[in-house]
């Protein structure tokens, strides 16, 4: 079977376009679905949180809820602008000119559940 | 006795609830068991016309649940089979009418004296869809082989999963069967249209039948009859399948392949 897939790989149809773009947005839409109630009031108590010393706008900020095998993976990206931190009043933060991840650089290992 | 509640449901509009919920209701009484079919698109009323009774509707369902009219005054019997029922929604009344525990009453009713009662829930996912699925015990997806249908049979999927009284209870949840309509082979062997196995593999729910596109349809709704009463038809042949493996019967699908019109048919004959 897989020598013939090679031999006749399969045409790109609209009805395999459609099966592919399905299979992208209910995974998207599956994740989201399952995520819990709490997530949009944990991220924005996060903004207000990191606002008190860092500028940042609602859409740098980005909570998931992820899940690989047994573990839950709560992933929580906060994204600051590329001219470097730009302190708030009281603001603490470096001259750090690259996005800072909270995440600590580990990659994400989590899935979206199919 | 103690009957089933069964509701089409799609969340899409167009994909043939109503034609489905009409078949399933008279495939179940053909095979003898005695069916009510019930109209919950509150507004819209359309399941009297597809089953040919709109001259005879008196009383209506949101009657029924406030208790202005008695259930057997509302209650339609079908002409061509005995077991069989229709209960029409009202066409006035806004959806709001239609009360939870009202509805509860009413099906808890109506399963002291029927096997199976069908509900053909409206398009959307407001009140009235809520309502249609939230007691089912089994749910009847109606799809389509195109992109928003899916995707919207999906989301519906969830709810039952989330929303209905099953799911809120937790009780064994609502067993879900994936119904394929307006199903084309000749487009799908063009590679115009998702195939069957492309959507049972994407909502990985099992499959009770495919129904393919037919010209017989229109003319079973032109007449009020559905289209599970034409033997000659693909539709209604498929329809009279997908009912026996509601019930557990083993059946090859059918009409999968496009049809080879003979010469003559393709002169003279009907589809």
């Amino acid at each position: 079977m897989r020598l013939l897939n090679l031999l006749f790989p399969e045409r790109r149809t609209s009805a395999v376009i459609a099966r592919e773009r399905l299979k992208i947005v209910l995974a998207h839409e599956r994740a989201s679905r399952q995520a819990p109630d709490f997530l949009p009031v944990l991220q924005k108590e996060l903004l207000d949180v990191i606002g008190r010393y860092v500028e940042i706008r609602s859409d740098m900020i980005r909570v998931n809820l992820g899940r690989s095998g047994d573990t839950s993976l709560l992933e929580i990206n906060v994204e600051i602008d590329g001219g470097g931190v730009k302190p708030t009043k009281n603001g603490a933060a470096g001259d750090s000119k690259e996005t800072a991840r909270i995440d600590q650089g580990v990659a994400a290992p989590w899935v979206r559940p199919s | 006795m103690a009957g089933k509640v069964i509701v089409l449901t799609s969340g899409k509009g167009g994909v043939g609830k109503t034609t489905s919920a009409a078949s399933v209701a008279a495939g179940l009484a053909l095979r003898g068991h005695r069916t009510v079919v019930i109209d919950f698109d509150v507004g819209l009323r359309n399941l009297d016309l597809i089953m040919g009774c709109e001259r005879r509707v008196v009383f209506d369902f949101i009657n029924v649940i406030n208790g202005d009219a008695k259930l057997n005054q509302a209650l339609i019997k079908d002409k061509r089979n005995d077991n069989l029922y229709i209960f029409p929604t009202s066409q006035t009344r806004d959806k709001d009418a239609l009360k939870r525990d009202g509805v509860e009453r009413v099906l808890d009713e109506l399963k002291d004296t029927f096997d199976y009662i069908v509900c053909d829930s409206p398009a959307g996912i407001e009140h009235g869809a809520l309502t249609a699925m939230y007691f089912a015990d089994s749910a009847i997806i109606v799809t389509n082989p195109e992109v928003s249908s899916v995707r919207d049979s999906d989301r519906i999927i969830g709810l039952l999963a989330s929303k209905s009284r099953r799911a809120e209870f937790n009780l064994e949840p609502v067993a879900v069967h994936l119904l394929l309509a307006r199903y084309s082979p000749e487009r799908v062997r063009k590679g115009e249209m998702l195939t069957v196995e492309d959507v049972k593999e994407i909502l990985s729910i099992p499959l009770l039948g495919v129904i393919p596109e037919s010209e017989s349809v229109l003319r079973a709704s032109n007449t009020g009859t559905p289209v599970v009463f034409d033997e000659e038809s693909p539709a209604g042949r498929a329809y009279h399948d997908a009912v026996a493996r509601f019930l557990g019967e083993q059946r090859e699908l059918r009409f999968l392949q496009p049809e080879r019109r003979s010469f003559f048919r393709a002169l003279f004959g009907r589809a």
